[in-house]
């Protein structure tokens, strides 16, 4: 049974993912994370993670310079904010596109190595950017204090729409609903179930199967008659429109775009959501953005006062030190907590989070017999790893 | 008539000598064996013909077009498919994938952005990939992840991803080396079949069952020159043959 080409299994995952984000603000209020703040975070680091799978978990290029991506995507936001319009629509379109120019450059120069090379390309491109936004390019960037709307911007659409917001600084609003709080999330949501609906059909497609091919042997790749590199370029490209759209959406959200936003660290925790979540599968990379950003916000909102009465059942000397001790963990210090679930999972889980979940069913579920994997009708896809 | 030419091909490698003056022309629909003692310049001479070594001078031509100085995916598309003397296949991937890869190839060319509509187990493709499986006994494993496959079976995989493409001209580089006589008799009848599709085949091979029972011509390489080229019959007779192949013993 199909339906516009995709089969039952692929449909389901498609609205079940549709279902928990819409329903979000629902099913995440019982673990504390149900306020739009936290919500539209998941989902837009979600996009830039699903984005970044397409190129690491696929091709296997692992790229340590995608927080370039999504600076520009924020830059170009604001400056749509400030020239054109409020309305979030034209920020996230030219977000993409922008984000996508800036990595087809990028990536046409980095794709000429592999592996560490390769990594490492990306990586001083990235630095580089960072830095440029920070000096040279302030005009464009606003240096140090970040790029802000100001009440004089000349927002062309707008006037020309005759929208006026008075004296006072505007924030973006789609139609007159303001993208604050759950408006806010909802369009981020949407924008997230619209980049996952295009990443399932990637993964099944024709094109999704070159760019496992590119990871597993470019060398029969090249000899079977393909191209490798326009496919990685291709997959590049893609995952730079990914953060292009989630740079946009952050400004939407909170309408200024500083420089750290393309910093190293945030290249970094990128490639730690989509690992900790589990590279190459479809649903890893978010829940993996998900996982760390709301340790994120649980974690760095700890401080000793807290610590202090969760260990206040001991003796005030143990107490101290156990305060000592857990207080490197949290608050500042929640990094560490992060580096240490990231190690436990790369040596326990090496495929991330959907290993894991993979695992618990195996120990639930009995496997048929002969099992050859997934056996199943003639019409289920060739690969289908959820 | 000749499909490929080799004329007054050199390669050197630093002081080494590895094809001094080699000239070979292989005929169209035949099977070509290249035969010669270790370190004669037998899969350097292949390595010239697929783009993965330029050659210092002379020419490679394929049905009327030079194949130096183009990549190997242009060589490819061309129509000349390469089976490796260790197995290249798609280890990540299930063998039905790795059979289908080179259909995409053959049908979409060397790049084509085909990311919307899903790989799909009916359709052209997928039913040719998997007639091509049942030749080489692998239909039962097409699920399975080709890494796991046993030696012989990724041997048996990569020949069934190369002769799927239908190609004009397959280089196959000892594809019995390490095979069970079992999995060698089975390779030979295989290879027999796809002769007999009008397959332009040269085959590197130290295993003379094999070279006798599939070529039709005969080229000796010794020290990176061809000292012989003949009908395997009048190949198995020549004195020079055997005192450079052989070192003097009696076939």
């Amino acid at each position: 049974m199909r339906f516009m080409g995709m089969n039952k299994q692929d449909w389901i995952l498609f609205i079940g993912f549709s279902v928990v984000t819409l329903l979000g603000p629902i099913i995440f209020s019982p673990i504390g994370a149900g306020y739009p703040d936290l919500l539209q975070k998941f989902a837009i680091y979600g996009i830039f993670a699903l984005g970044f799978n397409i190129l690491f978990g696929l091709t296997g290029y692992l790229s340590f310079g995608h927080a370039a991506f999504l600076g520009v995507g924020s830059y170009t936001a604001v400056w749509t904010f400030k020239l054109l319009s409020m309305n979030p629509i034209p920020a996230i379109i030219f977000a993409t596109i922008i984000g996508g120019l800036f990595s087809a450059a990028i990536g046409f120069i980095s794709l000429r190595r592999t592996g560490i090379y390769f990594s490492i390309l990306t990586l001083a491109f990235a630095q580089m950017s960072y830095n440029l936004a920070y000096s040279v390019l302030t005009p464009i960037t606003n240096g140090e204090t970040g790029l802000q709307l100001t009440q004089d911007d000349p927002r062309a659409l707008d006037v020309a729409l005759g929208r006026d917001y008075g004296a006072v600084l505007p924030s973006s609003d789609l139609f007159g609903i303001d993208m604050t709080g759950y408006p806010g999330f909802y369009f981020c949501g949407v924008m997230l179930i619209i980049c996952f609906f295009i990443s399932l059909r990637i993964f099944r497609s024709p094109f999704g199967m070159m760019l496992r091919a590119v990871k597993s042997n470019q060398n029969r790749m090249n000899y079977t008659g393909l191209n490798t590199r326009p496919y990685a370029l291709t997959a590049f490209i893609i995952s730079g429109m990914y953060a292009g759209l989630a740079g946009g959406l952050l400004a939407v959200t909170d309408p200024l775009a500083g420089a750290e936003r393309m910093q190293w660290t945030a290249s970094g925790e990128v490639v730690l959501m989509t690992i900790l979540g589990g590279a190459g599968t479809l649903l890893g990379p978010v829940i993996g953005a998900g996982v760390i950003k709301y340790f994120e916000n649980i974690f760095s909102a700890f401080n000793d006062n807290i610590l202090e009465q969760a260990f206040s059942f001991l003796p005030e000397t143990l107490q101290h030190i156990m305060v000592q001790v857990s207080s490197l963990f949290v608050g500042e210090g929640w990094h560490l907590t992060l580096g240490a679930l990231f190690m436990l999972i790369v040596i326990f889980l090496p495929g991330g989070l959907m290993e894991g979940m993979r695992r618990i069913r195996n120990l639930f579920v009995s496997k048929p017999p002969g099992g050859t994997g997934s056996g199943g009708s003639a019409d289920t896809p060739v690969q289908n790893p959820a | 008539m000749s499909i490929l030419n080799i004329v007054d091909l050199n390669k050197s490698f630093g002081g080494l000598r590895a094809l001094s003056n080699v000239n070979l022309s292989i005929d169209k629909a035949s099977v070509h064996a290249i035969i010669g003692p270790n370190g004669a310049g037998k899969s350097t001479l292949l390595n010239c013909f697929v783009g993965r070594l330029e050659p210092d001078t002379g020419s490679v031509t394929f049905d009327g077009k030079s194949l130096l100085g183009i990549k190997p995916h242009e060589i490819n598309q061309l129509g000349v498919s390469r089976v490796f003397q260790t197995p290249e296949i798609f280890g990540d991937l299930t063998v039905l994938d790795n059979v289908m890869i080179p259909g995409f190839a053959r049908r979409d060319g060397a790049f084509r952005i085909n990311a919307w509509n899903p790989v799909r187990r009916k359709g052209p493709i997928a039913e040719k990939a998997m007639a091509m499986l049942k030749d080489v006994d692998l239909d039962d494993k097409a699920d399975q992840i080709a890494g796991q496959l046993s030696r012989g079976d990724k041997r048996r995989l990569e020949l069934a991803m190369c002769v799927v493409q239908d190609p004009k001209l397959l280089l196959l580089d000892e594809p019995t080396a390490g095979m069970s006589r079992a999995d060698t008799n089975k390779t030979i009848e295989l290879m027999q079949t796809i002769a007999k599709r009008g397959v332009t085949m040269v085959v590197i091979e130290h295993d003379m069952h094999v070279v006798f029972s599939l070529a039709h011509k005969i080229s000796v390489l010794a020290q990176g020159t061809v000292i012989a080229e003949d009908l395997p019959e009048k190949i198995k007779g020549d004195p020079r043959v055997q005192e450079a192949y052989l070192g003097g013993a009696h076939l």
